[in-house]
């Protein structure tokens, strides 16, 4: 079939086009707002393309003390939420992958009535307390270690791998621990890359355990910073409440908005690999046994 | 010969109890251990004699919550909410796939999912910064309305902005994720379908209207009711990040209110009541949808 674009076509080209233009724009400002003195950016004589351009708000982020400790906060928070959240979750999904075990369906219905039903936010909390994790990073690990949706998604991956690749691994003699190592893991590259790349957003995008479970701010990893930077100019909260009177006295637009660029940095960075997998990983949790 | 294979006894099975084990826990410690403590919303906690030991008020806690003019309020904002979302959010995404699916140009439609899938990634705060860029009081929008027509609008900080920024914000974030589930179930439809009304002379229009729509009808029907089933769920940190002192008549939820009353005032017993309100209530609410489908014979979530 040839394609002859018709009004039609030309029309929804149109109209996705404006609607890309709508997602990108708000980037492209803010990338020019961050790249140009305060001055030019209060005066708004320019839109997406800086008339003057500095690197000052960068130079000034990357020697400021309180950013940078948050900036370390958040990859020791992502590197260890990642890993744990691996480990549990893949665990959990590969036992609940065997038929044959018993207490099965069980474990199935324990996992997901968490789905439909939960204790809330404050009963969160109290459990949190009184183990003892308040301003620990586990506070925000822990809590957040797994889903039923995850071991959902991954159980459903582990179940599509031929039940014979475990059996002929057996008669040669391996052991269950060795199998899941040596067959399934490497077998399971596509999911896991998938988890491990949607575990890293999810615990560099974390903002609200940070703010309720770290009272010493100097634990706090840099989304609750960034929303403390940037509430300022909204008035939200007082400069002097701010975690770091001197960060928030330098405020311009130009240090909050690159701020609000080195925040999302990561994530824009691993979009294209994320992106390669997730159509598929979103699909496979509504894939149902 | 090939049931022998499987490990059936215990000292075969249990390395897969080992395995299941830290999760399990997890899901005891951090999901189960919460649901026992909204035993709290029937007692009147005091932190000097702990959980087990506080006196029992019995339904005091859902009294106080029921009768005061908070609860209409809070219900009213967060049904409304919903409600928005319902009609505008829904719909948009549905509109957005069915533009995507009619894209023919291949290279032309990857590139453009690929663009609006990417703020699904980004997190609320990088969004409220963004909604703080524009909108804000030195924001750029401001600054046009200020050189164009002598005035600015208070965008962050009235009532009236609150509900269509949220709304906003929320179709910019993920409308285009939501297409995901759509265009799956776009391209289940048979293509023969297509052809058929082609050689009978529909139109392109005609066959979204009778092929296309009635195509995916029962993924609009299941994730409709999905979303009445969580009408007491507002997007929290959503809501947590736009409110302020001056919007709170149209922004206090549900959940804020419970983090106001609990983490802020410290009355736990009081959060937890009104916590648990909305758990159970919206337990019913997504039992009651999935009911609801399975009775129009859909397959239902569960």
């Amino acid at each position: 079939m040839k394609l002859r674009a018709t009004w039609f076509d030309t029309i929804i080209v149109v109209i996705i086009c404006l609607i890309s233009l709508l997602v990108i724009l708000p980037f492209l400002y803010i990338i020019a707002v961050s790249f140009s003195p305060p001055g030019d950016s209060m005066a708004g004589n320019f839109f997406i393309w800086p008339k003057h351009w500095t690197l000052d708000a960068y130079s000034y982020l990357l020697n400021a003390n309180t950013f940078l400790t948050s900036v370390k906060n958040s990859v020791i928070i992502t590197v260890m939420g990642t890993l744990l959240s691996l480990f549990v979750s893949i665990t959990l999904a590969y036992a609940l992958s065997k038929k044959f075990l018993p207490g099965r369906r069980t474990m199935l219905l324990v996992i997901f009535f968490t789905m439909i039903f939960h204790g809330g936010m404050i009963p969160n909390y109290l459990v949190v307390k009184n183990l003892g994790l308040i301003d620990s990073y586990w506070a925000v690990v822990l809590p957040a270690a797994s889903s039923a949706f995850n071991i959902m998604v991954i159980r459903s991956f582990f179940q599509s791998l031929p039940e014979s690749l475990d059996e002929a691994a057996r008669i040669d003699g391996a052991g269950e621990f060795r199998i899941l190592y040596s067959v399934v893991l490497p077998l399971s590259k596509p999911i896991i890359a998938t988890f491990t790349l949607f575990f890293m957003v999810q615990f560099w995008n974390e903002f609200f355990s940070a703010v309720i479970y770290l009272n010493d701010t100097s634990r706090w990893p840099i989304q609750p910073l960034l929303r403390q930077m940037v509430a300022i100019s909204a008035s939200n909260i007082s400069a002097e409440a701010a975690v770091d009177a001197q960060l928030a006295a330098n405020l311009g637009p130009n240090v909050q908005n690159a701020a609000i660029l080195l925040a999302m940095l990561p994530i824009v960075m691993v979009y294209p690999f994320l992106q390669k997998y997730f159509a598929k990983g979103a699909m496979l949790g509504s894939i149902k046994e | 010969m090939q049931r022998a294979l499987r490990p059936k006894r215990f000292h075969q099975l249990w390395p897969f109890y080992l395995l299941a084990a830290p999760g399990i826990i997890y899901f005891l410690v951090f999901h189960y251990i919460p649901m026992s403590g909204l035993i709290l919303a029937f007692k009147e906690y005091s932190p000097f004699k702990g959980m087990m030991n506080s006196p029992w008020v019995g339904l005091d806690n859902f009294r106080q919550f029921f009768g005061t003019s908070d609860f209409y309020m809070l219900l009213k904002n967060t049904l409304l909410i919903s409600l928005l979302n319902l009609v505008i959010y829904f719909p948009f995404t549905i509109i957005l796939s069915l533009l995507l699916n009619e894209v023919r140009l291949k290279v032309f439609k990857r590139v453009s999912q690929t663009i609006v899938y990417l703020p699904h990634f980004l997190s609320w705060v990088v969004i409220y910064g963004i909604t703080i860029s524009f909108f804000g009081p030195s924001g750029v929008i401001n600054h046009y309305l200020g050189q164009w027509f002598d005035g600015s609008a208070g965008f962050l900080v009235s009532n009236e902005w609150f509900r269509p920024l949220i709304i906003f914000q929320a179709i910019w974030k993920d409308a285009g994720w939501g297409t995901i589930i759509f265009l799956a179930a776009l391209a289940g439809i048979n293509p023969e379908q297509y052809e058929a009304a082609k050689v009978d002379g529909a139109s392109r229009l005609q066959s979204i209207w009778h092929i296309t729509l009635p195509g995916i009808k029962s993924t609009i029907v299941i994730l409709l009711l999905l979303r009445l089933g969580s009408s007491l769920d507002s997007n929290f940190m959503q809501i947590f990040l736009m409110t302020n002192s001056l919007n709170l008549d149209v922004s206090n939820v549900f959940d804020l209110f419970v983090y106001h009353v609990g983490l802020e005032q410290f009355n736990y017993s009081f959060a937890i009541t009104v916590g648990m309100f909305k758990s159970v209530a919206s337990l019913i609410l997504v039992v009651g949808a999935n009911y609801a489908a399975k009775l129009m014979g859909e397959e239902g979530i569960f």
